[in-house]
């Protein structure tokens, strides 16, 4: 768990990071997401003393960090760059296996480990003796990555970690990592500037604006019940496909009516966005679709016409939590 | 034996000895400086590239060294390191700093900043960080400063001949003197080839992929230590005493070649500047030196001249050589410079040189007191019936006798005088004479019959031992093939010696230099 207090950064007048506190539960992902140069990447960098900050405090698992040399202290904590920051004169084999070096495994154990990590990421084993500025920067994002996960750090930090991907490639990349067991069991704090990734993948959301954090919360609550304007407005843009993306079919139950017909297509979980189910009626031949409630076992067959409906209720009601 | 018309093929296989050990010492010389340089520079170049503060200052620093022309550098070290390879290596290593000290600074600053950040976060010390990533990544900008740094060494470790440290600066510096092509092309052009061979190699390295920088990295101290130690091979030979000769007389017939030809010397040799050399004798850093019989530096130091007993130097008796055409024009003259003739003796001379080389006393001072100490000095007469131009080589003697000739000239004629003191060595005298930009200069028997009549050698042979016969030849020779005029022989016989402490040479019983050299090969 990571618990940041009254956090501050001063770089001579610039107040990078003012007052700022947070705390991340184990195994949660939060984003820190706002616009460029509002002190996200310096909050994340205080995280592992690669900047020590100008007042405030920060532990991680209840103990202070300043307790430990940062040098282990990073060892211990995979971190990915905003320009990856891959060596250019070591190949991607010796890229990954940096951090198991100065941790002193032995070349079985880190290119086992390497190998199982290429699989994962969907990067083929033939790239192992290449040097970094003979890959694409998708591939070089992958490398990044698994040079962060390869020690298994139980705290990940990454700092737009896909910042410099086309979206087709953005959006494949967000899917594989949503995936990727991995990463379920790690405490991560990742930051972007792009509300789609950080709405995707974070489960909770932390919006900053000039070194101060204005709202902290869920996707859904950031969406449905912004604390001020500039929450809102930082959201309008892409508000209705955040929400498509947001609302979950499990949300709209109670007013989904079953047409009883059932159709031969797959099954949908009600775990799904509405992104995806209105998505999925572009690929059946049919009028309905079939979606089943994971806890009660209970399958609906609906509609477009009754899934906009139940959506639309869904956003009269009144704002709740 | 005529060297001008070997070629250089033929010199370079008959010194190829000589020629081998000049180049090994030249390459070791190159490398230790540059070890040395390294070893200093990289971890100074890394210090201001962390403390940026302080890179202003040390860059500067090397910079003001770069710009202190060479031969003064060398001539600093004199004082604090004395002779031989230490001030070479010395004055070596601080031209190469900068190089070195400056591609360091650029090149680590020059890594980039997420590379190096990245290095951080993964949880790498400085150490690690600057061994495993800012070395690496600056290798290819710190080589191309070694590059440099090696190419700038080979070509300044010529000059370390001057001061005795060896190298193929023996051979430029001593056919300069010489005039002898050949010697200088045996020299010339292997430093070129060094340099461009090393800055080859280098370059190579310098491209080597990024993965192999890693091993080469490793290996490029090794090669240097390698090629460093050459100097020591040369300097490991030798018996106990040590011999220090000038460029000029390395090459000569009359001069090393023959004492190892006639005497077969065969002792430990270190080609020293004239400059040094004699201090150095006294400093007990070289035991024989080849040293000018009349030199004041002989009575300054104690020194004494070792018998000629099998006669290989020639007989260098100076007299005044006058232009036929100033003769006519002024026809006091030859009575008026006859004045001198048979006035000073070898112990004279060395007297008078020691005045004005070890007292600093002024030549005009000297010309004067010696003037008058033989009743020949007059008043000048400041008479207007013409001009007389005097020339001189470029040492205290010549000046002491041009000075005693215009004293002379204005005290007992109407000529004015204009003296060209300084005209460089034989060769720019003589062609100053034969150009008729001077009247007279005092030219040596020796030097007229080897350096510029360059007589055969059966001739050579013939007359060399007696000094008569050498005075007729050329006085004849010059008249007929340059209409110039050798008149009375001021007396005394500024030859090559061979020359150690009179203490040493009393301790040792060595008077002459076959004695010489029974000693030293008595003593193997
Ligand atoms: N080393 C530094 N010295 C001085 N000012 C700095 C330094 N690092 C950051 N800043 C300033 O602090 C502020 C926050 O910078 P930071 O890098 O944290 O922004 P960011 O939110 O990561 O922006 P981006 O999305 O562009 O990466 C900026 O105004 C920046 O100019
Ligand atoms: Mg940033």
């Amino acid at each position: 768990m990571i618990k940041a207090d009254n956090l501050s950064k001063h770089f001579g007048a610039v107040k990078a990071v003012d007052n700022v506190s947070f705390e991340v539960a184990e195994g949660e992902t939060m984003v820190l997401l706002g616009t460029s140069g509002c002190g996200k990447t310096t909050t994340l960098k205080m995280l592992n003393r690669l900047i020590e900050p100008s007042e405030g405090s920060i532990s991680i698992n209840g103990k202070n960090i300043k307790s430990q040399e940062p040098e282990e202290l990073r060892r211990g904590i995979g971190y990915v760059l905003q320009n990856n920051g891959l060596f250019p004169h070591y190949t991607v084999a010796e890229n990954i296996a940096i951090v198991p070096k100065l941790l002193k495994w032995n070349k079985a154990k880190t290119q086992k480990r390497t190998t199982e990590l290429l699989e994962k990421l969907h990067l083929s084993s033939q790239y192992l003796s290449a040097y970094p500025n003979e890959l694409s920067g998708g591939q070089q994002q992958r490398v990044g990555l698994a040079r962060a996960l390869v020690a298994d750090a139980p705290v990940l930090l990454m700092d737009e970690p896909f910042g410099a991907l086309d979206n087709v490639t953005r959006t494949k990349i967000h899917a594989e990592f949503k995936a990727l067991d991995e990463l379920k069991r790690k405490t991560i704090i990742m930051v972007t500037h792009d509300v789609q990734e950080a709405f995707t993948l974070g489960d909770r959301v932390t919006i900053m604006d000039k070194g101060r954090i204005v709202q902290q919360g869920t996707p859904q609550q950031l969406l449905f019940s912004p604390a001020n304007s500039f929450v809102s407005d930082f959201l309008k843009e892409q508000r209705l496909q955040l929400e498509l993306r947001t609302i979950k079919l499990v949300n709209l139950w109670n007013k989904l009516t079953d047409t009883g017909r059932k159709t031969h297509t797959d099954l949908l979980s009600a775990e799904e966005d509405m992104w995806t189910a209105m998505e999925s009626f572009k690929f059946t031949r049919h009028d309905n679709i079939n979606i089943i409630n994971q806890d009660s076992r209970e399958i609906k067959s609906v509609s477009f016409e009754d899934l906009m409906g139940a959506y639309n209720q869904y956003k009269k009601q009144p704002r709740h939590e | 034996m005529n060297e001008q018309q070997q070629t250089l093929l033929d010199f370079m296989r008959q010194q190829s000895d000589k020629l081998l050990s000049q180049t090994l010492e030249h390459i070791g010389l190159t490398f230790i400086s540059l070890l040395i340089a390294v070893i200093i520079g990289l971890p100074l170049g890394i210090i201001i590239a962390r403390k940026k503060q302080l890179s202003g200052t040390v860059l500067g620093i090397a910079g003001v060294l770069q710009t202190i022309p060479s031969i003064a550098l060398l001539g600093f070290m004199i004082p604090v390191l004395g002779i031989g390879p230490k001030p070479a290596i010395v004055a070596l290593l601080l031209y190469a700093l900068l190089p070195i000290i400056r591609n360091t600074y650029t090149g680590i600053t020059g890594v980039d900043a997420v590379v190096k950040e990245a290095a951080v976060a993964m949880g790498m010390s400085k150490w690690q960080v600057l061994k495993q990533v800012e070395l690496p990544l600056a290798m290819p900008v710190i080589l191309a400063g070694i590059r440099t740094a090696t190419v700038i060494n080979v070509g300044v470790a010529t000059l370390a001949s001057y001061i005795a440290a060896g190298g193929l600066g023996e051979f430029i510096f001593g056919g300069i003197s010489l005039n002898n092509t050949n010697m200088i092309l045996a020299g010339a052009i292997p430093a070129a080839l060094l340099a461009i061979i090393f800055d080859f190699l280098l370059s190579l390295v310098q491209k080597l992929n990024l993965k192999k920088v890693k091993t080469g990295a490793y290996a490029l101290p090794v090669v240097t230590l390698l090629l460093a130690s050459f100097y020591f091979i040369p300097s490991a030979y030798g018996g106990k005493l040590t011999a220090g000769f000038t460029p000029e007389f390395m090459g000569r017939q009359d001069g090393n070649l023959g004492l190892r030809e006639k005497y077969g010397l065969k002792i430990h040799t270190i080609v020293i500047n004239d400059a040094v050399m004699y201090k150095a004798a006294y400093e007990q850093e070289l035991d024989v030196i080849s040293g000018y019989s009349t030199d004041g530096r002989l009575k300054a130091y104690n020194l004494v001249v070792l018998e000629d007993d099998k006669h290989i130097f020639p007989p260098y008796y100076a007299a005044p050589i006058v232009s036929e055409a100033a003769l006519t024009k002024f026809p006091e003259l030859e009575k008026t410079l006859n004045l001198l003739a048979g006035t000073i003796t070898d112990s004279i001379m060395t007297e008078l040189n020691y005045r004005t080389d070890y007292l600093h006393q002024t030549p005009e001072r000297v010309a004067k007191d010696f003037l008058e100490s033989k009743h020949l000095y007059k008043p000048a007469r400041n008479g207007k019936a013409g001009i007389i131009r005097i020339g001189s080589k470029i040492f205290g003697e010549q000046y002491i006798l041009a000075n005693i000739y215009a004293m002379l000239i204005k005290g007992y004629t109407d000529y004015d005088v204009s003296t060209k003191t300084g005209l460089g060595g034989t060769k720019i005298c003589f062609d100053a004479l034969t150009n008729n930009q001077i009247d007279f200069y005092p030219e040596y028997t020796g030097t007229g019959l080897l350096a510029i009549l360059q007589a055969p050698a059966e001739t050579v042979n013939k007359i060399i031992s007696d000094k008569e016969s050498t005075y007729n030849y050329v006085k004849a020779e010059f008249n007929r093939r340059y209409s110039i005029k050798w008149l009375t022989p001021i007396g005394f016989n500024n030859a090559y010696a061979l020359m150690m402490r009179q203490k040493q040479a009393r301790e040792l019983n060595v008077k002459t230099i076959s004695e010489l050299k029974n000693h030293l090969d008595s003593n193997k």
